[in-house]
């Protein structure tokens, strides 16, 4: 296909020819940056949870007044959940991954460091690691003689003294996290710092992501073999089959209230739906961006078709013309079809330009990553792709023009 | 002349149907999608307490030890029960509030209700005028109130609805837990957006609904909640003496001079505390004032910022569209323009009559995006975020949509109005 008289003749419509280059341009740029967001919200949404997602359910009761025997009632309630048939563990937790709420520490390898190592968010609570389900991949799991009561924990930590023998002696980590304290090395045995107070790794597990606050490392967690003592903000959690969990829900919360009919229920869910809310944003925006990316390209498309109808309809004559002098119904749709793909690859050059420009912007107002160079030919394909399809229709219009249309005078 | 302009737009739409249909449909997407971010935007980013916001400020102070120390840190957020109390008690400011935010089990008189949790604020007296809180019935408390522990709580209107039917409830009990408080206010409809005095309990939060004084909910050991940063070892009951940040300060400073003598105060505060060998840190004391501490704190979400770049570049597309297509419009009509020229028109009236069809245009395409941003706000408002309900229309907005479509077409019509004409009405003539 000769080039030639494409280009002399787009020279004869610049305005135009540039306002679709650059509806092109700003469509492929746009697009671009649309898809690696979309990505970016996809990889968050999969992230590894570590847990047995689809076997947990979590239940929150309060009691309405204080009690003075807050423990024995964990206990009981502990026990009547287990008696429950087809629950095989039983936990309670200070926090829940994904849950949305988190206590975190600054974590050291040397107690007269100046700025904690990491920030690592802090699992506590009875058998939760067993009930979560973490895969335990080096040492042992947290046993019931490590434990100590959170009352007595925070008293001693009020005290001040490092070594007391109320606070908890061991923990059990991710391998994230071990792998960033201690590279290339078992991190069994070795300690570490919450503030003074020394702190053994008897364990760890493949993966347990953090409630919230991912930027300071989703998979650095930690779980201390702390009891809780039903003040406060803590969950029971249990684990049964999946089909088995509206049911094992429904006879638990029966079990709870005949415990104590006064106590407030506050939270009452599986594992599933505190995953599905803790990204709920994330897939309305992903949902937004693929809404925005489609009404980009259809916008773009009917523009190729409105501008390509018009210079058809422009150039009958002319088509007309070069029919009568031999150019066969191919010659003209291929015209056409290069002529579109021609402004598509100045469109294109311009909007990878641009792309990254606004990659740098984003980067630069809302913390974003660098756009890798992989996101470039998904914009360009797209626009290809668009702009030969838009283009059909009226090139074939104009490949049907007969060649008697030369010799009519209008 | 502007009728005769109009009837000839509306034949000329009717000769291109589809084409004119584009054009209209792509600003109505471009006005609808910028239209429903830019509201949520200006939802979100409002001013909480216009004509008041610029007298009330935060103070805040940097109490930490010398652990994770950087030079040139921000302090934190919130201040601990020692400060707090120590600035309350100085009245440096003309008003100043001290709180915190937790949850209450009530308990309903009416034996078919069971015990509920509901948000609750623990708080100083001067809270309410502060921020022009509305009273439906009664009033706040008084700062003696406060120092005596008063037994005495304020509830809000949908409480008040829930428990009492409605009715003045003043004098009445409310039972939270194991303690009786009595009902002294009902607040009227309140929810200041964003939840400003409390961004850690939710940004776009509605307002809690029981209101307690700090010092009677110490002392009953009500639930607390909300954010709390600690330095060392502390427990729930003894928070009054702990190494940790957990209440809120906001001070009400009337002229920019009490302003600057405040925060002349803060350093100087800070300095005592230094030599009293509380603080270890150097002096590091900032005063932000309310809109300076929602954009300190990043109010707005990212996202919504995002939404809306991404839907004013989808306008610009569509109106790059739009002149292209418009531009394609007017050309083809040449011949038309010629003969008009030829008759006598000058380029002035061409000029005039072409932009009031680009006009016309911009004007259906503003009518669609409205109703497209209608449509666009109710799908916000079924999200499940926070500030989903905040989502709505105002005047200000409708406004501005009608300029922005308006606006945008005739920019979109300048180019191609311009160009054709340029048109030389002898050439056309020949040609035809």
């Amino acid at each position: 296909m000769e080039i030639r008289p494409i280009v002399s003749s787009l020279r004869r419509h610049k305005i135009t020819a540039w306002l679709l280059i650059i509806e092109m341009a700003l469509t492929c740029a746009i697009v671009c940056n649309a898809v690696f967001l979309i990505s970016q919200r996809l990889d968050r949404m999969n992230i590894v949870s570590g847990v047995v997602e689809h076997e947990l359910v979590e239940i929150k009761v309060a009691d309405v007044g204080l009690h003075p025997d807050a423990k024995a009632r964990v206990e009981a309630d502990l026990a009547a959940l287990r008696r429950i048939a087809g629950v095989t563990q039983v936990g309670v937790a200070s926090q829940l991954p994904l849950g949305n709420s988190s206590s975190n520490n600054g974590i050291m390898l040397d107690p007269k460091q100046k700025m904690a190592t990491i920030n690592a968010t802090m699992y506590q609570g009875q058998n939760l690691l067993q009930a979560l389900g973490t895969q335990l991949v080096a040492g042992r799991n947290l046993g019931d003689g490590d434990y100590r009561d959170f009352d007595s924990v925070m008293k001693a930590a009020a005290d001040g003294d490092p070594n007391d023998a109320r606070m908890p002696k061991v923990v059990v980590l991710t391998q994230t996290m071990a792998d960033r304290l201690w590279p290339g090395q078992s991190a069994l045995g070795k300690q570490i710092y919450l503030g003074p107070v020394p702190i053994t790794v008897v364990g760890v597990v493949a993966h347990l992501v953090r409630p919230n606050n991912f930027s300071l490392g989703s998979e650095y967690s930690m779980a201390l073999p702390v009891r809780l003592t039903g003040e406060g903000d803590s969950s029971y959690v249990i684990r049964t089959a999946p089909s088995e969990r509206q049911r094992a829900l429904k006879v638990a919360l029966a079990a709870l209230k005949k415990l104590d009919p006064k106590r407030v229920v506050l939270q009452k869910r599986t594992w599933d739906e505190i995953r599905e809310s803790y990204f709920q944003n994330d897939h309305a925006m992903a949902g937004l961006l693929v809404a925005v990316c489609v009404a980009l390209l259809v916008v773009t498309a009917l523009g190729i078709v409105g501008l390509a109808s018009f210079w058809v309809a422009q150039r009958r004559r002319q088509i007309g013309v070069r029919r009568a002098l031999g150019a066969t119904r191919a010659d003209i749709l291929h015209y056409f079809q290069t002529e579109n793909f021609l402004l598509a690859t100045i469109g294109i050059a311009i909007g990878m330009v641009l792309a990254f420009g606004i990659n740098l912007f984003l980067m630069k107002h809302y913390e974003l990553p660098r756009l890798p160079v992989a996101y470039f030919p998904v914009g360009a394909v797209a626009l290809w792709v668009i702009g030969q399809l838009a283009v059909l229709g009226p090139a074939l219009r104009a490949a049907a023009v007969p060649p008697v249309v030369a010799t009519r005078s209008v | 002349m502007f009728t005769y302009y109009l009837e000839l737009a509306l034949r000329s739409f009717k000769r291109n149907k589809a084409l004119t249909a584009l054009m209209v449909l792509a600003i109505a997407l471009g006005i609808g999608a910028s239209m429903t971010t830019l509201t949520v935007l200006h939802v979100l980013s409002g001013d909480p307490l216009p004509g008041k916001s610029q007298t009330l400020f935060v103070p805040q102070l940097d109490p930490q030890n010398m652990e994770n120390y950087r030079a040139g840190g921000e302090p934190p957020d919130q201040v601990t029960w020692i400060d707090g109390m120590n600035l309350l008690r100085s009245k440096r400011a003309d008003h100043q509030v001290l709180m915190t935010a937790g949850t209450v089990a009530v308990q309903p008189s009416q034996s078919n209700l069971d015990p509920f949790y509901v948000d609750a604020r623990y708080t100083t007296a001067d809270f309410f005028g502060m921020f022009d809180v509305p009273l439906l019935f009664g009033h706040g408390w008084s700062a003696i109130d406060d120092d005596n522990k008063a037994r005495v709580a304020v509830i809000t209107r949908s409480l008040n609805d829930k428990l009492f039917g409605g009715k003045d409830s003043t004098g009445q009990m409310l039972q939270l837990g194991d303690s009786g408080l009595r009902i002294v206010g009902v607040l009227d409809r309140w929810r200041p957006n964003p939840h400003f005095y409390d961004l850690a309990t939710g940004s776009y939060a509605e307002s809690e609904d029981v209101f307690v004084p700090l010092t009677t909910a110490r002392d009953l050991k009500l639930g607390r909640n909300g954010s709390m940063d600690c330095w060392g070892g502390h427990t729930e009951d003894h928070l009054e003496t702990a190494p940790c940040t957990w209440l809120q300060l906001w001070v009400q400073l009337d002229s920019s001079d009490k302003a600057a003598t405040y925060k002349q105060y803060l350093k100087h505060y800070s300095q005592e505390q230094m030599t009293l060998g509380r603080f270890v840190r150097p002096s590091n004391v900032r005063l932000r004032d309310l809109m300076g501490w929602l954009d300190y704190q990043s109010v707005v979400p990212s996202d919504v910022q995002l939404q809306t770049w991404l839907a004013f570049g989808f306008l610009l597309v569509c109106l790059v569209n739009t002149v292209g297509l418009m531009l394609a419009k007017f050309m083809r009509r040449a011949g038309e323009l010629g003969v008009r020229r030829a008759l006598g028109a000058s380029k002035r009236s061409l000029f005039a009559q072409l932009l009031v069809e680009s006009a016309v245009i911009g004007l259906g395409g503003g009518i669609g995006g409205l109703v497209l941003a209608f449509f666009g706000l109710w799908e916000v408002r079924q999200r499940p975020s926070s500030y989903a309900t905040l989502a709505h229309l105002d005047m200000s907005m409708l406004l501005t949509t009608f300029l922005l479509a308006l606006g945008a077409s005739i920019v979109a019509g300048l180019l191609p109005a311009w160009r054709a004409c340029q048109i030389t009405p002898a050439l056309q003539l020949k040609s035809n």
